[in-house]
This record gives C-alpha cells, sequence and structure tokens, in this order.
C-alpha cells in the first residue's frame, strides 16, 4: 500500500479549477520533488492535503495509509501524520513558542495513543531538534513566528516538524526568500530526518533547494496535473531550460 | 469560520441558579423614607444618613448620563428594590452559624466560607444581595492590625475611620450612578492595612445578587496607610433571570505615602441570553488616589453583564506616585462594554501605564474609553498607553476613544493601538499542527491577554483564562 494515493484530483478556490486530474503516488522513505511555473497548482495540491479551508475538492480521491485523508478533519490529518510546512508561516502573538509546540506534539500524541511527554521530557526533545537547524534556544520562549526573520520562520517549521516526526512531510516553497546559508540549514535538517518511515514532498520553483535536498522523484505540474515525472536529472533539465519546453510539448500533445 | 467562532461563544452561564431563601426586601421605589429604611435597618450614626440625603437630593437634579457607547430601553429607578437582605435566624456569632443555604450558595460558587477549607490564605467577604453574610480571617488579620470587614461592620466598630475617607476620592456628587450609590448603598467591603504592614493575605470580596429585582450598590473602601500594602480581589456573580437588574457599585482606594494597593476584579455578572434577554446592567465607579510614591493598580478580567460602564482611575496626586490599568474585556452575544480608565497626573515625576484588550465576539460591542491628564505641576509626567482589540467573526465591533490633555510639556506619552481579526490563516496553522478548533482560538486569546494576565494573582489568573474559555465556547466552527 501506498502511503500516499493521490487520483485524478480536481480541486479549486472560489470557484475556479487549478488541479484537473492530478495522479501521483509516493512510498514511505521516497523524497519527491513537485515543480512547476507560478499558477500551474503546486501551492494548491499543498493546502489541498492539508485541508486548509475555502480549497474545494470538486473530484478525485486522496489515500492516506489507504484512509479517506479528504473525509478528516484538519487537525485529524495532521495527528494521522501529514505535516505542511508552510510557504508564509503566521505570527501569533502572545503565545510561546515552546508552548505551542508541546501543545500540538501531545495532541498527535493522544491521537496516537500514546503517552504525552511532561515539560521536562519535551524540553529536552525540542532543544535535541533545534540543534538540527541552528536555532538559538531562545526562540523557545519566543511568539510563535512573532518577530522572526523569513528564514527564522522557515527553520522554526523543520523544527516543528523535527519534534512532529511525521509520516508525510509537505514542504511548500520553503526555499523561497532563503540564502543559501539558510537553504543548506533547512535542507540539512531535513535530511537529518530522511529514512524508510518518512516520505517528503518538496514543492518548489526552483532547483536549487534540491541540490541539498536530492529527490528520489521529480515531478513537473503544468495545468494542474502532472504532465512530466522523471529521476533528479529532470529538475537540473528544468533549471536549464525553463518550464518553456514542457509546456509546449504538453499543448503539442493535445 | 464564522461558524466556529458562535459555536464557542453560545456556551451557557453555569452561575444561573437562584438560591430560594427568605429575604428581607424593602418595597420598589425609591424616596427619602427608603433611605431612612435603609439606614435605621443598618442602625448607621446620624451623620451618615445625613450624608445619604445629601446624596440623593443631588442625584435628584442629575440627569442619567448618555455619553458612553452603550445602548439600553430607560431603567425604571422607582420600580427598583434597594434593599435585600437573607434573613438570618439571629447574629452570627461565627462562620459556622451561617445559614446553611447561603454556605450552598457559596459552596456551588467555589467560594469556601469555612476557613480550614479555603486554598492559599485569601480572606474573603461574601455579600450576598444587600448585606455581607460572612467574612473570613478576621481574626488572623486583625493580629498584624489589618482591618477587613463589611462596610457596616466598619461603620459601627470604626466609624472615624469611615468617616475620614468616604466619599474622599468619589464625592456624593461625582456622577449619576456614584451619587445613586452615595444615597442607597447597602454593605460592601471595608479595609484598612496600618503603616508599614504588609497585608499577610490576599483579601477578597465575591458579590452575588440574588433576590429578582433589586439593585446592588455596594461600596467598598481600601486604605494602605504610610509604606502599607495589598493585594485585593473581587469576583461576582447572579442568577439568570430575563429582566435587566442594576448594579452600580463604587469603590474607593486610598493609598498613602509609599503605600500600594493591587485591586483585581474578575467580572462575571449574568451577561443575559444569546439573544440579548436579561443581564446585568453594570454602572460602577471605581477610583483610587495615590499619594507620594505610592501605587495603584487596577486589574480587571470583565466578561459579564449585558451593558458595562467602567472607568476605574488612578489621581496620582503625590510625587513620584504610579498608577496601572490592566484589562481584559470580552464581549459576546448582545453585550456592550464601554470601559477604560482616567489617568490624573498631579504630582511631580508621576507614571502611569495602561494596557487594555479588548475581545469581540458574536454581535458584542466594545468601546475603550480612557483618559490622560496631565496637569500644569506634573513636570516629568510619563504614561504609556497600549489598547488592542480582537474580533471574532464579522458581526461585532470594537471602538477606541483615547482622549489625552497635556498642560506640562515636559510629558511623554505614548499610545500605541492596533485592531486585530482571529484569523482563518492563525487557526489553520494550529490545526494543521494537530490542536483542535476550540483549543487553537483558546490558545490564541489568551496570548492576546498574556500581558493583563500576568498582573493577575496566580489563582485568579488560572480562573480568569478558563473564564475567558467558557465564555468564548461556541464562538469557532
Amino acid at each position: 500500500m501506498a502511503l500516499l494515493e493521490i487520483k485524478n484530483l480536481h480541486a479549486g478556490i472560489e470557484g475556479k479549477e487549478i488541479l484537473r486530474g492530478l495522479d501521483l503516488q509516493l512510498e514511505a522513505g521516497e523524497v519527491h520533488a513537485i515543480m512547476g511555473p507560478n499558477g500551474s497548482g503546486k501551492s494548491t495540491l499543498a493546502n489541498v492535503l492539508a485541508g486548509r479551508p475555502r480549497y474545494e475538492v470538486t473530484s478525485g480521491s486522496v489515500l492516506f495509509e489507504g484512509k479517506n485523508l479528504l473525509e478528516m478533519p484538519t487537525e485529524e490529518r495532521s495527528r494521522e501524520g501529514v505535516f505542511l510546512a508552510m510557504q508564509y508561516p503566521v505570527e501569533i502573538p502572545g503565545v510561546n513558542n515552546i508552548y505551542f509546540l508541546k501543545a500540538a506534539l501531545n495532541a498527535v500524541k493522544k491521537h496516537r495513543g500514546e503517552e504525552e511527554l511532561d515539560a521536562m521530557e519535551f524540553l529536552q526533545l525540542a532543544r535535541e531538534k533545534m540543534k538540527l537547524v541552528e536555532l538559538d534556544e531562545a526562540f523557545m520562549n519566543r511568539s510563535v513566528n512573532e518577530g522572526f526573520s523569513g528564514g527564522e520562520k522557515k527553520r522554526n517549521e523543520i523544527f516543528q516538524m523535527a519534534v512532529l516526526d511525521p509520516k508525510l512531510a509537505i514542504l511548500d516553497e520553503t526555499d523561497s526568500g532563503l540564502d543559501i546559508d539558510a537553504l543548506r540549514i533547512v535542507a540539512e535538517g531535513v535530511n537529518a530526518l530522511r529514512n524508510e518511515k518518512h516520505a517528503v514532498l518538496v514543492i518548489t520553483h526552483y532547483q536549487r533547494l534540491l541540490t541539498y535536498l536530492v529527490p528520489d522523484y521529480v515531478h513537473v505540474l503544468a495545468g494542474g496535473r502532472i504532465v512530466k515525472s522523471g529521476g533528479k536529472e529532470l529538475a537540473h533539465e528544468l533549471e536549464a531550460k525553463g518550464y518553456d519546453w514542457i509546456e509546449n510539448e504538453v499543448a503539442a500533445a493535445r | 469560520m464564522s461558524s466556529t467562532i458562535e459555536q464557542i461563544a453560545s456556551q451557557e452561564y453555569k452561575y444561573g441558579f437562584v438560591t430560594d431563601i427568605e429575604s428581607d426586601v424593602a418595597p420598589p421605589g425609591l424616596n427619602e423614607d427608603i433611605i431612612r429604611l435603609i439606614s435605621s435597618k443598618k442602625q448607621e450614626p446620624e451623620w451618615l444618613l445625613e450624608w445619604r440625603l445629601k446624596a440623593f437630593r443631588h442625584w435628584l437634579t442629575m440627569k442619567e448620563p448618555t455619553w458612553a457607547n452603550v445602548h439600553y430601553d430607560a431603567i425604571d429607578y422607582q420600580s427598583i428594590s434597594y434593599y435585600s437582605a437573607p434573613k438570618q435566624k439571629k447574629q452570627l456569632n461565627s462562620l459556622d452559624e451561617v445559614d446553611p443555604e447561603l454556605r450552598e450558595a457559596f459552596d456551588k460558587l467555589g467560594i469556601s466560607l469555612e476557613e480550614q477549607k479555603r486554598l492559599g490564605g485569601v480572606a474573603v467577604d461574601a455579600v450576598f444581595d444587600s448585606v455581607s453574610v460572612a467574612t473570613t480571617f478576621r481574626s488572623e488579620l486583625a493580629k498584624v492590625g489589618v482591618i477587613f470587614c463589611s462596610f457596616s461592620d466598619a461603620v459601627r466598630d470604626h466609624p472615624d475611620l469611615v468617616r475620614k475617607y468616604l466619599g474622599t476620592v468619589v464625592p456624593y456628587t461625582d456622577n449619576f450612578f456614584a451619587t445613586l450609590n452615595s444615597a442607597v448603598f447597602t454593605d460592601g467591603s471595608f479595609c484598612y492595612i496600618p503603616k508599614g504592614v504588609k497585608c499577610p493575605m490576599e483579601l477578597s470580596t465575591y458579590f452575588r445578587i440574588n433576590q429578582a429585582n433589586t439593585g446592588q450598590f455596594e461600596r467598598t473602601l481600601i486604605i494602605a496607610d504610610e509604606g502599607a500594602s495589598v493585594s485585593y480581589l473581587e469576583g461576582c456573580t447572579a442568577p439568570r433571570r430575563d429582566e435587566n437588574q442594576l448594579h452600580a457599585a463604587v469603590v474607593e482606594l486610598i493609598a498613602l505615602d509609599g503605600g500600594t494597593i493591587k485591586y483585581s476584579t474578575v467580572q462575571n455578572w449574568y451577561p443575559g441570553d444569546k439573544n440579548g434577554k436579561g443581564g446585568i446592567y453594570n454602572f460602577v465607579t471605581k477610583r483610587g488616589k495615590a499619594m507620594a510614591n505610592a501605587k495603584i493598580s487596577w486589574t480587571q478580567v470583565e466578561t459579564g453583564s449585558a451593558i458595562t460602564w467602567k472607568y476605574p482611575s488612578c489621581i496620582l496626586q503625590g510625587d513620584n506616585s504610579v498608577g496601572e490599568f490592566y484589562s481584559v474585556a470580552l464581549t459576546n452575544n448582545f453585550q456592550q462594554a464601554d470601559t477604560g480608565t482616567k489617568m490624573i497626573h498631579i504630582g511631580r515625576n508621576t507614571r502611569s501605564t495602561i494596557v487594555s484588550k479588548g475581545i469581540s465576539a458574536g454581535r458584542g460591542q466594545q468601546t475603550y474609553r480612557g483618559e490622560v491628564k496631565i496637569m500644569k505641576n506634573a513636570e516629568g509626567a510619563r504614561n504609556y498607553s497600549q489598547c488592542d482589540s480582537l474580533l471574532l467573526g464579522d458581526k461585532c465591533g470594537a471602538h477606541t476613544f483615547p482622549y489625552i490633555e497635556v498642560r506640562n510639556s515636559t510629558a511623554v506619552m505614548e499610545h500605541e493601538a492596533s485592531t486585530s481579526k482571529i484569523g482563518e490563516d492563525q487557526l489553520f496553522y494550529c490545526q494543521q499542527r494537530g490542536i483542535s478548533a476550540e483549543d487553537a482560538v483558546s490558545m490564541i486569546v489568551n496570548g492576546f491577554c498574556r500581558e493583563v494576565f500576568r498582573e493577575l494573582p496566580m489563582e485568579f489568573a488560572v480562573e480568569a483564562q478558563k473564564l475567558l474559555g467558557v465564555s468564548l465556547e461556541g464562538s469557532v466552527g
């Protein structure tokens, strides 16, 4: 059984169809990259999978470990192991970063029937995972994302991911707005979590993140569906040639 | 998401029970005879009756204020009963003799009148309708010279102190509701901390309105003598009734040189039902006077009442005195609140801080109204004001009216204001991390209020957080 199985997915926002029959399959342990031009539906895919309000699925199916993901409320998808590292993480003033994350982790643990962590155990885990993304401990006591730089916000997302230990991590343009050092730190953070149990779906416009975070498969999304799939070399080809040739190829095939 | 917010907001008021207890109730109506009746029931000295009558005569010349941003049908002051007391079987010699039904009523509210059961050393004065039914820990407090008793007892046992300070901060001519209170006030708490004494425990008054068609007019007077300090808590609830009930209290605080008074309120009067029927009209005058190097700090969490009209204020009379106002006000369903503070800087190097957090949900309407006045001789005065509003849903409103009057050019004033909505994005972010919508709203709201909650005494802070959670339940969906 595939970890994630998307079949003929049609979805959009405010009555506008953006995904038009998308098929995709991910196995545990794999890293897939989804690339594509602006407006091709990359972020829509990420948000639909995470269950963001206002995104509507009109047809198709998404199975996560064989279960109907689309029927689950947003928080249940998270507790089942779907994590979305957001393109624009929001600020929550007055809510302590570490308190927030502890509430999240314990909600997930409770759902899985595992014992919740007490403050000391949690702190130990958090300290360990913070090192992965080179975040200073001072971040623990700041409000969620408040006053964080762009790079800090993205590193915080990866830190949260490391603590929550999801089965499927979706990185929605995590590389946008990052300088080369931050990019490397984020990629190394994700690499550290790569093993046979986790799958990662990297959504990106550019190839540069994939230099550090080497994917097993690369898919090209255009016009709301996957138009081409290949190995990691496909990313280099896209970088060299741009997206036009793919779009032309697709148009020609129609 | 607005439907989620509405669901969280529609939880029932859980203190709405009525205690069936025989009461001694004055007939409705307001005239000099009623005032004489109240005064004689309380066996008051002549000077106090005279003071009441002066207030009443002045009140007759006054008009109910209309400047507040609240709307309600005219109050018929002749249809209200101005005195109601639970009938006690006999004079109380100890707390054990409190009527079991009264005791039960307070137990239900989580206020134990039995000292041995009290947690963490908080002394309580319990006021039921018009009278104080019990004050705990009186003897223990007396050992360090602290007087903590009902207002009526203070008039009887410490008439000189009462006479010296009554009306010195809120004169009987002050405003329509305070003047009414001065004429008809029935009971309340009195507290005096002698020179240099740090009060060894938190003092607290718990107000309960029970009887229908009565008004509650209590009066609280707290004096911290030179170098003394006290932390005082006030809580209140009322049964659920379809008609509106009037509550017009007066609180006067006096902090003499180097004294400190910290006054915290968790106001949870019945707010009316979700269609806006019933609820308490809360028209309250609270003011403190700080002499040299003294400090007065108000912290309030306002979640109840159909209408709140309340401006706890500080007169910074002495040099280097400090005034603080920390407020969280929540309006849900059809609640209306017009609340804020006044900071009057008279002495030199006086400092004031205002942090106001307003939360509106449902069709709640909320107004922050604050005045900072720097008088001519207040060299080096400083004020910092921060007013933040949080909206849940799109049918509620938030309004801010800050007034600033500066007559001394050395003053330093800072004012910050913000209005935000609990965004879909914030909720989604929390839910994507596995946190339920209810928990997310409560977390976001508590985060918003954090600067105020950290000013509350520990047990109260926990209570306040729970209360906000309950008051908002049903407002997210």
